[in-house]
């Protein structure tokens, strides 16, 4: 009985290392190269990575560069053009109210990019620092840690996030905080795994007997050696953000009217002209598809890439 | 007494059919049975008690199982002064004892769907709780009837109304699509009894209610005008997006859809549907307001709210906004429809109203600066999470006030929080806010600018004795054509002297439904004519 | 195995009263109350006494520890109380739409394995060739699609396609028909929704699937198999799939866990009274007690769904059965 025990907690060990992979691919990875040696092997070995990274920096490029690249105002409506077809003045049509639907997309990338860097960002770093926390200091903090993350576990990220945002209200400062929290539970779970691996390591000893303090050791010796999972999970998690969002706002619950955001232009007339209009549903689906497509390829790569044991040989 | 414009008008082109509507116009005779499915554009509402809730969530869905004292004449609901008897027999009754006096003689023989008899102590019940509800009952029209004195029930089928003074807005209060008449037992039983259940003695029988989802009633073979209903059967169906309700009609799942939809969704549906869709139109008793906060700076200064009315181009959003909204006419705080309301030439002279656009955004401009405004300050809308017509007007009213300058941001927030803005919390610099009456009887319906300690449903906390004081003599003024220019006073006052409030446009409401669906007519307000007592299909229609 | 099961089922209960305070505590923080909303949602004059009576009525009025305990309490003895919003109980308001959201998910993931499992393994076979790459965008893009934004694509698709083969405009029904009813016709209106959350599903277990194989096919006991020269064919399908197909039934047993969060949106493109639907509507109209026991369910499928896939991999898989 004692061994079918043990097989049932090798077994659920080996699902939560899946469900790690499946939601958020990563295992530990060797240290062994700097990043950008990584980023560099990486684009050779993974053209879809390497496409991905430009999409990538494209996206980056223009939203920093919105004002310059948008060929109109996103949000100067313009009744004399109301659901105008695409067109060469408007590239991709205009939207009910006659703003430009592809300078909204363009605009629509600033919002969708912050709010996707920021609580990507936010909520792994910090899921970071709970998760090697927990597995370096072990005992009851571990145990209950890991409680308190099965819980955040067991909803839905949109779930999750339609309950905070109804606390806090809506606007793109508070969607971010919404993103953000089940995020951290998120990556602190999957960090964790790793380090737990980590802290069995001699030179983490032989820190703790120079007798350096909980902190130092936590950030000087074991965060660096979890920024594999890290990385990957940053990733994945904007992708993962920038979807939330769009389902937030087209629930009319995320940013609000006329800032220009890809899930709130899918709303109210997006739908209701789609038959006669169908260009102001279309594009802005698209700009999201594209957006998380490149990030989860990226982050796809950058798992292959990084873990040994799935790479072609 | 009301004089409409020209109502069911079709432009969608050639391929609309002409709603023509009236039965005997129709040059077809009603047809008997079918099952007929309609949707209900909004979510469920709270309750099911009509003399609770203001919106049509629940008359839509309720008002085919109930029956009143008066309506509004089903087949002529395009004058909502034309009021026939429902419960009652004969015309609607004169007043006596110097118009204090209304005595209504009850139908006899009618059944609530229970079996029970419908007698005047039915009536009298439902009454005494709209008009003096007891401690702890909502009624939200409690305030139209402060000149009822007291109801009697003398016998089974006298109902007596005693008035403290003559009031002509007593019969159209009376007449009010949400006076179902309840069974005095069940209120007895539990006045609460028809928040969550429904018995009355109208057309249809309940047969399900799946809260949320639908309501399927079958024709109530004891009904009391004989020969109707002409359905056997009717279901709506909850859909609160409007691209569901599109698409119900698009693909035939829902024959109509009750309150209305901008003109690019008729032309969309008309294009696409042809003959096998009809289209009625008509101005409608709803308006939309801009209410600034009278409370904060720097909207407490009329210079700063002259400022944001001038700043919007109604003439120019009729034009363009109608397209896409359910917004179209220009107006004051009178319904447009009616006979005191403004013409054209008296807009015109009113700030916000005139003809050179950009002298009046010039004006804005260095009233503004003359007020000394922040620009650099972002201030709040406040508005309601409804996309039709509320957050594209919304949208509209940011845009038009960026053209001076004002920045605002949008906050959008279910219909809940909204009002907790508005009524308790105030933290708004701005408001979208609403008129939006069944009956139009412009004197009762402007009492909504009336200062905010005497009628609470102006949110602007606003105090001026002036302003009451000009409605007042409009309200007790009994010839027509003086009315009609105290009702100017008070309306030039409340636009444009003080700038309390800002019209923004009136709705237009555009019905389509598919035209197999027959005899229901279009009338300015969506809560009128959902008897469905009716109304037929004829399945030739759809050959 | 009675034992580990039993010692699997406590764990859930922590589990279960963190999400039930997580929940109670979110809720009450949501401004504005339930009773404010009953009585004073729309417009119209209301009577404040009638607001204080529902909160009174309801138990708003007490302590919060109270009101938690008291709720909390009824879940152990099987008494989930009742819809604050329309005071009906709420397994009853829960019940039909339980079923409708169940048999998308179901439908749903039945969609998923049939693309997923085909897919993946073409995918790792061929793997670094076009093939390969082809399968990893459409999946990734799978994931990358807004489930809404597909719906609307079905829709737009069925009118396209149904005017120009029919002549009319053909979409599915707006009323929810239960299968026992008209299986055609309730067929016909929960095909699509359970397409869209379908698809973007079977993205996660085609990359599982994938990985999962590449994973086996290097191992050696199919290098054995190879070298005794079994042809290719037999190799993936007898001795590479069935092994592989551990973490690929955990990754469907998560993902059908957390459907539920999928058809919070989906069911708002097709007019769907589900679970989800009710979520968004309970969540907006403060229903505190509603929507604790919808979490609280989300929760319970997620954590027994865990236990299940425990029970499956031991099934599965010889080492942990022998052991």
């Amino acid at each position: 009985m004692r061994g079918l025990i043990r097989a049932f907690d090798i077994a659920e060990a080996g699902r939560n290392k899946v469900m790690n992979v499946a939601t958020t691919t990563v295992d530990a990875a060797p240290v062994e190269k700097t990043f950008l040696q990584k980023l560099g092997r990486m684009a050779r070995r993974q053209p879809l990575g390497a496409v991905s990274g430009m999409m990538i920096l494209i996206m980056v490029l223009v939203a920093i560069f919105a004002d310059f690249v948008a060929p109109h105002d996103p949000v100067t409506m313009n009744f004399i053009d109301q659901l105008a077809a695409p067109s060469a003045t408007y590239l991709l049509g205009t939207d009910e109210l006659g703003r430009d639907i592809f300078s909204r997309i363009i605009h629509g990338s600033r919002t969708a990019l912050v709010i996707g860097f920021v609580s990507a960002f936010v909520g792994a770093t910090l899921g970071l620092v709970l998760g090697v926390t927990s597995a370096y200091l072990g005992g009851l903090f571990d145990l209950i840690f890991q409680r308190i993350v099965d819980i955040f576990m067991a909803f839905p990220l949109i779930i999750m996030a339609l309950a905070i945002v109804s606390v806090f209200g809506s606007g793109v400062g508070n969607v971010i905080i919404a993103i953000t929290i089940p995020f951290i539970p998120k990556c602190a779970r999957v960090v964790r795994s790793s380090a737990l691996a980590l802290r069995e390591i001699p030179y983490i000893d032989a820190a703790r007997a120079c007798g350096y303090s909980h902190t130092r050791i936590v950030l000087v010796h074991m965060v660096p050696n979890v920024m594999a999972p890290y990385l990957i999970m940053v990733t994945s998690f904007v992708g993962q953000a920038i979807l939330l969002e769009a389902s937030l706002s087209y629930l009319g619950l995320g940013v609000q009217e006329p800032t220009a955001a890809w899930g709130l232009m899918l709303r109210g007339g997006a739908e209701q002209f789609f038959e006669s209009a169908p260009w102001v549903a279309i594009f802005p689906g698209l700009a999201i598809t594209l957006a998380v497509f490149a990030f989860n390829l990226f982050g796809d790569s950058l798992r292959d890439a990084l873990d040994p044991k799935l790479r072609s040989t | 007494m009301l004089g409409f414009r020209a109502l069911a008008a079709v432009t969608a082109g050639a391929a609309a059919m002409l709603a023509t509507g009236f039965a005997a116009a129709d040059g077809h005779k009603p047809k008997y049975g079918g099952h007929f499915t309609f949707v209900i554009p909004a979510k469920a509402p709270p309750s099911l008690d009509a003399h609770r809730e203001t919106t049509y969530a629940v008359i839509h869905p309720a008002r085919p199982f109930y029956s009143t004292l008066l309506r509004v004449n089903p087949n002529n609901p395009a004058d909502p002064a034309d009021f026939v008897c429902d419960l009652c027999v004969g015309d609607v009754p004169k007043p006596s004892n110097k118009g204090k006096t209304y005595t209504f003689t009850l139908r006899s023989g009618v059944k609530f769907h229970d079996g029970t008899p419908l007698t005047s102590a039915d009536v009298k019940a439902s009454f005494d709780k709209i008009i003096f509800p007891p401690e702890g009952v909502s009624s939200a029209r409690k305030s139209f009837y402060q000149m009822v004195d007291s109801v009697a029930a003398p016998n089974a089928t006298t109902v007596v109304f005693n008035l403290k003074y003559a009031s002509s807005a007593f019969i159209p209060a009376l007449a009010a699509p949400y006076n179902f008449i309840y069974s005095k037992a069940k209120l007895d039983a539990d006045i609460h009894w028809y928040e969550k259940n429904i018995l009355g003695s109208g057309p249809f029988i309940l047969e399900e209610y799946q809260s949320g989802a639908q309501i399927t009633g079958r024709k109530n073979p004891d009904y009391y005008l004989k020969g109707q209903p002409y359905l056997d059967k009717i279901t709506g169906v909850f859909a609160n997006k409007e691209s569901i309700q599109v698409q119900a009609l698009r693909g035939n799942r829902a024959s109509a859809q009750f309150r209305g939809f901008p003109p690019k969704t008729r032309d969309d549906l008309v294009a696409a549907l042809g003959d096998k869709a009809t289209v009625q139109e008509s101005d409608w008793n709803c308006v939309l307001l801009a209410t600034p906060n009278h409370s904060v700076k720097p909207f407490d200064d009329v210079r700063v709210r002259r400022a944001l009315t001038l700043a919007v181009d109604r003439w120019g959003g009729s034009q363009y906004l109608s397209k896409i909204a359910i917004v179209k006419t220009v107006g004051g705080i009178v319904f447009p429809g009616s006979n005191l309301a403004a013409t054209k030439a008296e807009l015109m002279d009113m700030d916000g109203y005139r003809e050179d656009l950009e002298a009046s955004r010039e004006r804005a401009r260095s009233l503004l600066k003359e007020a000394g405004v922040d620009l650099s300050k972002t201030y709040v809308l406040n508005n309601r999470a409804v996309d039709q017509p509320y957050k594209v007007v919304g949208v509209w009213l940011l845009d038009q006030w960026r053209q001076i300058g004002l920045n605002f941001e949008q906050k959008v927030q279910p219909t809940g929080p909204f009002y907790a803005t508005l009524r308790e919390k105030g933290d708004f610099d701005v408001s979208i806010d609403f008129n939006c009456q069944s009956i139009v009887n412009p004197p009762i319906d402007t009492s909504k600018y009336l200062s905010s300690d005497i009628n609470p449903q102006n949110y602007g906390r606003i105090i001026d004795r002036k302003m009451d004081d000009l409605y007042n003599a409009m309200l007790l003024e009994a010839d027509p054509k003086k009315q009609r220019e105290k009702m100017r006073e008070y309306e030039r006052y409340v636009l444009h002297d003080e700038v309390k409030q800002m019209i923004t446009l009136w709705w237009y409401r555009t019905t389509v439904h598919r035209s197999h669906f027959k005899g229901w007519k279009v009338s300015p307000s969506h809560y009128l004519g959902q008897a469905l007592d009716n109304v037929w299909l004829d399945p030739d229609a759809d050959k | 195995m009675h034992k580990y099961l039993v010692k699997r089922m406590l764990m859930m209960v922590p589990t279960l009263i963190g999400a039930a305070i997580l929940v109670f505590s979110l809720m009450h923080m949501i401004p504005g109350d339930v009773c404010a909303l009953r009585y004073a949602g729309t417009g119209g004059t209301f009577d404040v006494n009638q607001i204080e009576q529902c909160r009174e009525g309801l138990g708003l009025n007490r302590p919060l520890l109270v009101q938690f305990f008291d709720w909390i309490g009824g879940f152990f003895i099987g008494d989930f109380g009742t819809s604050m919003w329309t005071d009906r109980p709420i397994t009853e308001e829960m019940g039909p739409r339980i079923l409708l959201s169940l048999q998308v998910a179901i439908m749903a993931t039945i969609i998923s394995i049939f693309i997923s499992i085909p897919l993946g393994t073409i995918s790792a076979v061929k793997q670094n060739s076009w093939i390969d790459y082809t399968v990893r965008c459409i999946s990734i893009a799978g994931i990358a699609m807004p489930s809404f934004w597909l719906g609307i694509l079905i829709m737009l698709g069925l009118l396209a396609v149904s005017n120009q083969f029919l002549g009319y405009g053909w979409i599915p029904p707006i009323q929810y028909i239960p299968p026992l009813s008209d299986p055609i016709g309730n067929l016909t209106q929960l095909i699509w929704p359970a397409l869209a959350t379908g698809y973007r599903y079977s993205a996660v277990a085609t990359r599982m699937t994938r990985s999962a194989l590449l994973e086996v096919l290097r191992e050696d006991y199919i290098r054995t198999a190879r070298a005794k020269g079994v042809i290719e064919k037999l190799v993936v399908n007898r001795h590479a799939l069935k092994n592989s197909m551990l973490p690929v039934v955990t990754v469907i047993g998560i993902e059908f866990a957390f459907l539920m969060g999928g058809l919070v949106v989906t069911e708002q493109v097709f007019n769907l009274n589900g679970l989800g639907k009710l979520f968004v509507d309970s969540v907006t109209n403060h229903d505190y007690t509603l929507t604790q026991a919808l979490v609280m369910l989300v929760a319970f499928i997620f954590v027994v769904m865990n236990i299940v896939i425990d029970v499956i991999y031991a099934w599965l898989d010889p080492r942990i059965r022998y052991s």
